[in-house]
């Protein structure tokens, strides 16, 4: 995803000489080709991420369309109230993006990890949430992200994730994609656990469940026109996150059904525990720890396919 | 205002009427008719607290009618008690969380020099906003850039919400600091015009350089009662304080 957002924004910068990079003293290589072309649009802003931000503000209210980038932590949670005074309050049309979301630098250590993120920038007005799928995902949100006249914030993972879509997909912002149709369960993954989400897939329809795959690349706004249509038509719709179960898309997903009426499927919700990982562990080892196995999705979604069949009356009159 | 809007941080706001009369009569190119002039020079007010004596500033200097004065702090009106976006004509960004103008300030600078526009942009801070870190991670991003059209205009009226500033945090040697963070720094008079008119027409230092004034100012400063007493940081006066004050500074 990183070497995805990294030859992308070469291209839309060429296009848009409003762009203008920002980042915090990382990525050693990774704008090479961008530096070389816009070297007046491309500033390494130091290990100051609150200052970035600030300076993005600035040059989103000078006419440009700063794209800030460096690790998700620092991108958010270091730097929170420039984000939400700076470019939220002031409605500026600037990019925050945060790379390495979720587990993925999980080997560096929570310090590292980004599983609060989602849940803190989505409370704050004006500011959409996008999380891509794969790579092909990060280059749509990207040209989309760029459009917005708001503030715009972009969690991707690393390098060398496995790619799902096999062209950069339209994306419009807060509709999300159906990867693969189904007709028994829904199973909505935002960010990078896409690929998971669709190797648990096959083992429930290996098992004879039909599984519908929906890509959220947007959080916030959600896309509630497609949750009615998914809670109406399936049993069961299973969000999937590397993010806090407190707060995320699948916090959001149950925020949006309490306020429906009763509807026929029930949710389930896959994301990380409220607490931090001590001790060493990579990505695939943090993914078991928090239960984020394709078989422990797959064991839990035929649980309740189950349960939800031996229980008459628990589906209602459709 | 003070009285009637029943608003605390007046003390603040007379230690920096000096510095706002010298930027908006003098210093900065500017038009109170054509207040989003793509080439104006900006003003970030960074102590929003303070911004009663910015909204009088703009009043007085054609911003915004007189009359609007009268709502400061009105419920539904566009002058709330610390600036918020567009406001009003001439409130270039809105603050009263401390330590984010000098950033957003050096944005502005930034964007100015990539679009080919010379403007400068002035930046209002006080000295206990000077505690905040961010302030000094963009100290050493204008430096590092050589934003030359930036500068920064420290209200040193030595008092801050709970104490004295350089009590509260080892402040001084202040110059200094802003020397060692890489800007040309100068040390004036905060209520002798001459003086800060004069180091504000400074353009940048030397290879562009950010220009830093540290105004020596004194918090209340007009009004006997108040100058150098921190109980203006939370007061608001009544009737006859008013009255006094106005009869002290000549605009009865």
């Amino acid at each position: 995803m990183r070497n995805a957002f990294a030859s992308e924004i070469v291209e839309l910068a060429g296009r848009d000489p409003r762009v203008v990079v920002l980042m915090a003293d990382i990525g050693n290589h990774l704008f090479d080709q961008y530096r070389l072309r816009f070297p007046d649009r491309f500033y390494n802003c130091g290990v100051a991420e609150a200052n970035m931000i600030g300076v993005a503000a600035g040059l989103a209210a000078g006419g440009f369309r700063p794209v800030c980038y460096t690790i998700t932590p620092f991108a958010t949670t270091r730097c929170l109230e420039q984000i939400r005074v700076d470019l939220c309050y002031h409605e500026m049309p600037a990019l925050v993006v945060g790379t390495g979301a979720g587990l993925s630098y999980a080997s560096l250590g929570a310090t590292h990890h980004s599983c609060e993120d989602i849940a803190l920038l989505r409370v704050f007005p004006g500011i959409k949430v996008l999380c891509p799928g794969d790579a092909m995902e990060v280059r749509g949100c990207l040209r989309a992200a760029l459009r917005e006249p708001s503030p715009v914030y972009m969690r991707i993972g690393k390098k060398g994730e496995p790619v799902v879509h096999e062209a950069v997909p339209t994306i419009e912002i807060g509709k999300c994609l159906v990867v693969k149709p189904g007709t028994a369960v829904g199973l909505l993954s935002t960010g990078n656990t896409l690929p998971l989400a669709m190797d648990a897939t096959e083992r429930l329809e290996a098992a004879g469940i039909s599984v519908e795959v929906a890509s959220f690349h947007t959080v916030k706004p959600l896309d509630e026109a497609y949750l009615r249509t998914v809670f109406d038509r399936l049993e069961v719709v299973a969000t999937v996150e590397e993010h806090s179960r407190l707060g995320g898309f699948g916090a959001s997903v149950a925020e949006w059904l309490s306020e429906q009426d009763p509807q026929p499927a029930a949710l389930l919700r896959f994301g990380t525990a409220d607490r931090f990982i001590h001790g060493a562990a990579d990505q695939g080892y943090a993914r078991e720890v928090y239960g984020l196995t394709a078989g422990r999705l797959a064991e839990a979604i035929v649980d309740r396919v189950q349960r939800r069949a031996r229980t008459p009356g628990i589906v209602s009159s459709r | 205002m003070s009285n009637r809007a029943g608003t605390p941080h007046l003390g603040g706001a007379l230690s920096c009427v000096d510095i706002l009369v010298a930027a908006y009569w003098t210093a900065m190119r500017i038009d109170p008719t054509d207040p989003a002039a793509p080439d104006r020079d900006r003003l970030i007010l960074s102590k929003g607290h303070a911004v009663s004596a910015l909204y009088a500033t703009l009043a007085v200097r054609g911003f915004i009618p007189l009359d609007d004065l009268a709502r400061y702090n009105e419920n539904g009106g566009h002058l709330p008690e610390q600036p918020s976006p567009n406001c009003v004509p001439g409130v270039e960004w809105a603050t009263g969380s401390l330590g984010h103008g000098l950033s957003v300030g050096a944005g502005l600078a930034l964007a100015g020099r990539i679009a080919g526009r010379p403007y400068r942009v002035i930046v209002v801070v006080s000295d206990g906003e000077c505690q905040e870190g961010a302030v000094w991670e963009a100290a050493m991003f204008a430096a590092t850039h050589r934003l030359g059209q930036l500068m920064v205009v420290v209200d040193y009226n030595k008092w801050q919400a709970t104490g004295r500033s350089n009590e509260v945090m080892a402040l001084e040697p202040l110059r200094t600091k802003w020397e060692a963070f890489g800007w040309r720094c100068r040390e004036v008079d905060g209520h002798d015009l001459a003086a800060l008119v004069d180091a504000m027409r400074e353009t940048s230092g030397q290879h562009g350089q950010p220009i830093a004034i540290v105004a020596n100012t004194v918090k209340g400063k007009g009004v006997s009662f108040m100058e150098d007493d921190n109980n203006w940081h939370y007061r608001s006066p009544s009737a006859a304080e008013v009255l006094q004050a106005g009869r002290q500074l000549g605009v009865e």
